[in-house]
């Protein structure tokens, strides 16, 4: 079971491994980038964690290091599912694990596209969302929902889409629901 | 009003006394054509497109506007029909099959998102496809229904019935004749 996968993986990966947390039947492990990418070896070779769910990033604007990797592993027979994190500095880069799990090429491409970090390794790494040249990484915390303009003559150009005070621009009238959209049986 | 006078040009017909003969204005006779065969190029892009089959089926028979040729090549459509999300990737693509198209077109932006950027407004949405293309009918809905498109298409046919094709297309010819 997951459970004792962490407890194997803390006994193999000693300090390295950074932490774990366990809510509601989740098992999630934090450690160093150093040891990322032998730790997901070890899980996938000798764990049998044989399935990637999803690769995704995180960006904590203002702390040090600045973005998270987030790797969310299972088995095919959905016996036990395990997430692994790491901490990447905003001038650090992460190891591909496209020869573990092939899911992880798009993935991987999709982590550059919108928040930057760099991955060593991938095969094709290129924009996968965002055409290729597009100057800014919109999933930064510091990147506006309404975009940037720029423009790319023949390719692809982008504007700033109008907000005003959005991102939903039409006004909801009051807070309170049960106000805003009574139902029948509440009218006297 | 100009609109009318080429209407009831067109109307004056009677079998018994004309026979086979209709007598009516170049242009009357020019727009009827354009507007009962315009073939549509459908930029389907997103969910729209969905209800752009839907009307091209048997229920909602566009076929009984002479609609039905769903030409995919821009060389042989009279009016480009952009249902969906307009994102900028796919905006310059779209720009470049409208210029292909050869003239008379016309451009139908079909549901909110080809409209105004619909609920998207965000980094990587074009908002309107009017910000690239001229428009002549706007369609709002998301996605519209069948007959909402269906309606769209007969306002289309109404702009049509207005246009003065004659001087349009041949306006050197009146210049020198005048």
């Amino acid at each position: 079971m997951s459970a004792t996968d962490i407890s194997t993986l803390k006994g193999v990966f000693a300090t390295r491994v950074l932490g774990s947390v366990e809510f509601r039947g989740e098992h999630t492990i934090t450690v160093e980038l150093s040891a990322l990418r032998e730790v997901l070896e070890y899980c996938k070779n000798s764990l049998g964690y044989d399935f990637l769910l999803d690769i995704s990033s995180l960006d904590h604007f203002g702390d040090h290091p600045r973005f998270e990797m987030v790797y969310e592993l299972a088995t095919v027979d959905d016996s036990k599912h395990l997430r692994v994190k790491a901490a990447v500095g905003e001038e650090q880069s992460v190891a591909s694990v496209v020869d573990l799990w092939l899911a992880a090429d798009w993935h991987e491409r999709e982590v550059y596209d919108m928040m930057g970090i760099t991955i060593d390794g991938h095969p094709n790494m290129k924009r996968i969302l965002m055409w290729e040249g597009y100057p800014f990484f919109p999933l930064r915390k510091d990147f506006p929902l309404a975009g940037r303009p720029s423009d790319m003559p023949d390719v692809a150009f982008s504007g700033v889409a109008p907000l005003e005070g959005g991102p939903f621009v039409t006004s909801c009238g009051t807070d309170d629901v049960v106000k805003r959209e009574p139902r029948a049986q509440d009218q006297h | 009003m100009e609109t009318t006078d080429l209407l009831e040009t067109h109307a004056a017909y009677d079998s018994k006394i004309e026979g086979n003969i209709i007598f009516t204005r170049v242009d009357a006779a020019m727009n009827w054509m354009r507007k009962n065969s315009l073939w549509p190029m459908p930029m389907g892009l997103a969910c729209c497109a969905i209800e752009l089959m839907a009307t091209a089926s048997s229920r909602f028979d566009i076929s009984r506007f002479g609609m039905e040729v769903m030409r995919f090549s821009p060389r042989q459509s009279d009016v480009m029909i952009v249902a969906g999300t307009v994102t900028y990737k796919m905006a310059l693509a779209v720009k470049r099959v409208w210029d292909q198209m050869p003239e008379p077109k016309w451009c139908i932006a079909m549901g909110a998102c080809a409209s105004s950027g619909g609920m998207y407004r965000s980094y990587a949405v074009l908002q309107g496809i009017d910000k690239l293309i001229p428009v002549d009918v706007y369609i709002s809905g998301c996605p519209p229904r069948p007959e909402a498109l269906i309606e769209g298409l007969m306002k289309l046919q109404r702009k049509i019935e207005g246009t003065h094709a004659m001087q349009e297309q041949k306006k050197e010819f009146f210049e020198d004749m005048a």
